[in-house]
């Protein structure tokens, strides 16, 4: 597969691999829940009829077959969208592929307030916090098509036991160049800085660029930017090295900022190196419609709003001479 | 293109009197005509899944519901709920037609600061009783209104109505529901199927078969008919049967959805796709004309004195 230059939404990967793992592959199957266009899936509905199966409007049947074609040598790949993915079928999830350390693949698109129009009853913005909180699940929201694609290719390999994807709607820019060799540890730093580190996921890593780009110019802040496609198993040393390094971070990722890459990265600074990390993402509140631009908008989850996170931060930011406390010892 | 929400000329003045079949027809033209408009701005949203229940909703809202603009939390009203919440349009479009918002605000549908979102929300939009949007929890919701009224001592006056359709009848939930509503007896249950046997991925044959449904309903223990839910006659006179039974009912509306508009209409490719600007011209043409001709026969007939408003 050849890799993107242009805007495409993450979602698009999502089936171009998984007709490339049908190829490679002939225990992958697939299943989707009548959202088979929207989550692409289609395209290996339409190359592998005999191992595609469209459940219809029926989520949480569709987590239990996965689960009985796992349990039975095949490796499920089962797709909707994420508020349906997760919210519509927690506890099939939980006990039938969960508890069970199964090898299904759940690809859950249209993650997030981009999706737009359909407003809060689609918008899902706590999928990665329930399934971060589901024991053994792991869970990638990649940043663009580049990474997305080569998150469902190491799908097949990488990982045994479960695993939560999140894709988007929207068509979003490329942030890597080419399609990675590989996920590696899941962080990726983007841009190298010594001030403050930025840690984003999905369509906010981006925009975290691009907020880097302000901060430099207007305000002399040379951010870390760090790409964090592993929300879990979350590659703790990679976070606290940076934080090491700048002293203050900000998390920003389109979602509740309960449960998911925020509480993932100040769990791990708060245990090994504790100093200010502030938090951009949703509220307490549910979503509305509008374009998915006019919703980032309305939530703040753009460059600006991130700029305006790191500033605040900053203004928190341990003087040098007096290092972070380090649990307290001295 | 007329994107005005307003359908000229101006309904006539229906002073209390129910309209005859002949003036639903109208009706549900009026409401077509509406969820055209507000998806060409909207550009955005369930056109063909709004039209499959046109007919229904004009029926429902225009005729059988009881209920008081004025008052939408008026206690012993009926209640609607919008099962299938995709097709929240048509239900906006009898919402404005009754003077619950203004019909200007039609046109913010799906935009950020509406109160008309993508699905219907209770706690913006007045007249919308519950929140929906995600298939197969809306008959389940229904059950636990009817309960309720029943504790307040209403399930004999207020009528529940579900609208479902074909995703509704394929999740699980829905049986649960039906399980439950046969359960407990509730007597006032309407639930409404839109069986247009199109879905998001293609024919319900092919994607999952929902089969008989009328005969799954009256399986778990309800009185079921199955009707052409574009035949006006027959849908009224099943919801006003329905609100006689002593048990949950359920009407199986043979459907097509994207009815009334040729280029969608009974097509697979439309769902969740709002019309281009040529697309919509030429389905409010054809609307239009449809009115149009819908009013002159009226008129004719009220000056005949039969088939007018007021008539059956
Ligand atoms: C639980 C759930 N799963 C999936 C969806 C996404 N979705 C919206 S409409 C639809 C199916 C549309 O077909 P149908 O139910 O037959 O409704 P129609 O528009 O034909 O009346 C789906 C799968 C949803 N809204 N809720
Ligand atoms: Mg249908």
């Amino acid at each position: 597969m050849e890799a993107k230059t242009e805007p495409i939404a993450t979602r698009h990967a999502y089936g171009d691999a998984l007709v490339a793992l049908g190829e490679a592959h002939e225990d992958v199957v697939a299943l989707d829940a009548d959202l088979a266009v929207s989550t692409q899936s289609m395209k290996f509905g339409k190359k592998f009829p005999e191992r595609f199966f469209n459940c219809g409007a029926a989520e949480a049947g569709m987590m239990s077959m996965a689960c009985g074609l796992a349990a039975t040598g095949k490796v499920p790949y089962a797709s909707s969208f994420a508020i349906f993915a997760t919210g519509r079928s927690y506890d099939q999830i939980r006990l039938g592929i969960a508890h069970n350390e199964l090898k299904v693949r759940i690809g859950a698109s249209h993650g997030g307030v981009s999706l737009g129009e359909d407003g809060a009853s689609h918008q899902m913005i706590e999928d990665i916090a329930l399934m971060r909180a589901m024991p053994k699940m792991q869970v990638v929201v990649p940043a663009d098509y580049n990474q997305a694609y080569r998150t469902v290719i190491e799908s097949y390999e990488r990982v045994e036991g479960p695993l939560y994807m999140r894709f988007g709607r929207p068509a979003t820019p490329v942030v890597y160049e080419e399609i990675p060799a590989t996920l590696g540890s899941g962080v990726d730093v983007l841009r190298e800085g010594s001030d403050i580190s930025i840690f984003a996921c999905g369509h906010m890593v981006h925009r975290a660029l691009e907020a880097a780009g302000v901060l430099a110019s207007e305000d002399g802040v040379e951010a870390e930017v760090l790409n964090v496609a592993i929300v879990k198993p979350l590659a703790a040393e990679a976070v606290v090295e940076s934080l090491a390094k700048t002293g203050v971070g900000v998390t920003a990722e389109e979602h509740r900022v309960v449960g998911g890459l925020a509480d993932a990265v100040r769990e791990a600074a708060a245990e090994q190196h504790p100093v200010p990390v502030f938090a951009l993402g949703m509220g307490d509140e549910f979503g509305v419609s509008g374009t998915g631009e006019a919703c980032m908008e309305h939530f703040g989850l753009t460059a600006a709003g991130i700029v305006d996170r790191a500033r605040e931060a900053l203004l928190l930011k341990p003087i040098v001479s007096h290092p972070p406390i380090h649990g307290g010892r001295q | 293109m007329h994107l005005t929400p307003v359908p000229d000329p101006e309904p006539p003045a229906l002073a209390g009197k129910e309209p005859s079949i002949a003036g639903l027809e109208r009706y549900a033209t009026i409401l077509r005509i509406n969820c055209v408009r507000m998806l060409a701005v909207a550009k955005s949203g369930h056109l063909d899944s709004s039209l499959s229940a046109a007919d229904i909703v004009a029926a429902l809202y225009h005729r059988e519901l009881r209920h008081d603009p004025a008052d939408p939390g008026w206690p012993e009203r009926d209640r609607f709920v919008l099962c299938k919440g995709h097709a929240a349009p048509i239900q906006y479009a009898a919402l404005a037609e009754h003077g619950y918002f203004p019909r200007q605000d039609l046109m913010g549908l799906r935009k950020v600061g509406s109160h008309l979102q993508g699905h219907p929300d209770m706690n913006r939009t007045p007249g919308v009783e519950v929140s929906t949007g995600s298939l197969g929890q809306g008959l389940s919701t229904c059950v636990g209104i009817c309960l309720a009224l029943r504790l307040d001592g209403l399930d004999g006056t207020a009528q529940v109505f579900g609208v479902l359709s074909d995703g509704d009848c394929q999740e699980g939930e829905t049986w649960e529901g039906a399980a439950a509503a046969a359960h407990y007896e509730v007597p006032n249950l309407t639930a409404i199927v839109d069986y247009n046997h199109l879905q998001t991925d293609g024919t319900t044959e092919e994607v999952m078969d929902t089969g008989d449904v009328r005969a799954k309903f009256e399986a778990f223990g309800w009185d079921s008919v199955e009707i052409d839910g574009h035949d006006m006659g027959a849908i009224v006179e099943a919801l006003r049967r329905s609100r006689t039974l002593r048990k949950p009912a359920a009407i199986v509306c043979q459907t097509k959805k994207g009815r009334g508009v040729s280029l969608m209409e009974d097509r697979f490719g439309f769902h969740g796709k709002p019309p281009s600007q040529e697309q919509a011209t030429e389905a409010l043409e054809e609307l239009e004309a449809r009115l149009a001709e819908q009013e002159e026969a009226l008129q004719a007939g009220a000056a005949s004195g039969e088939g007018g408003d007021g008539g059956s």
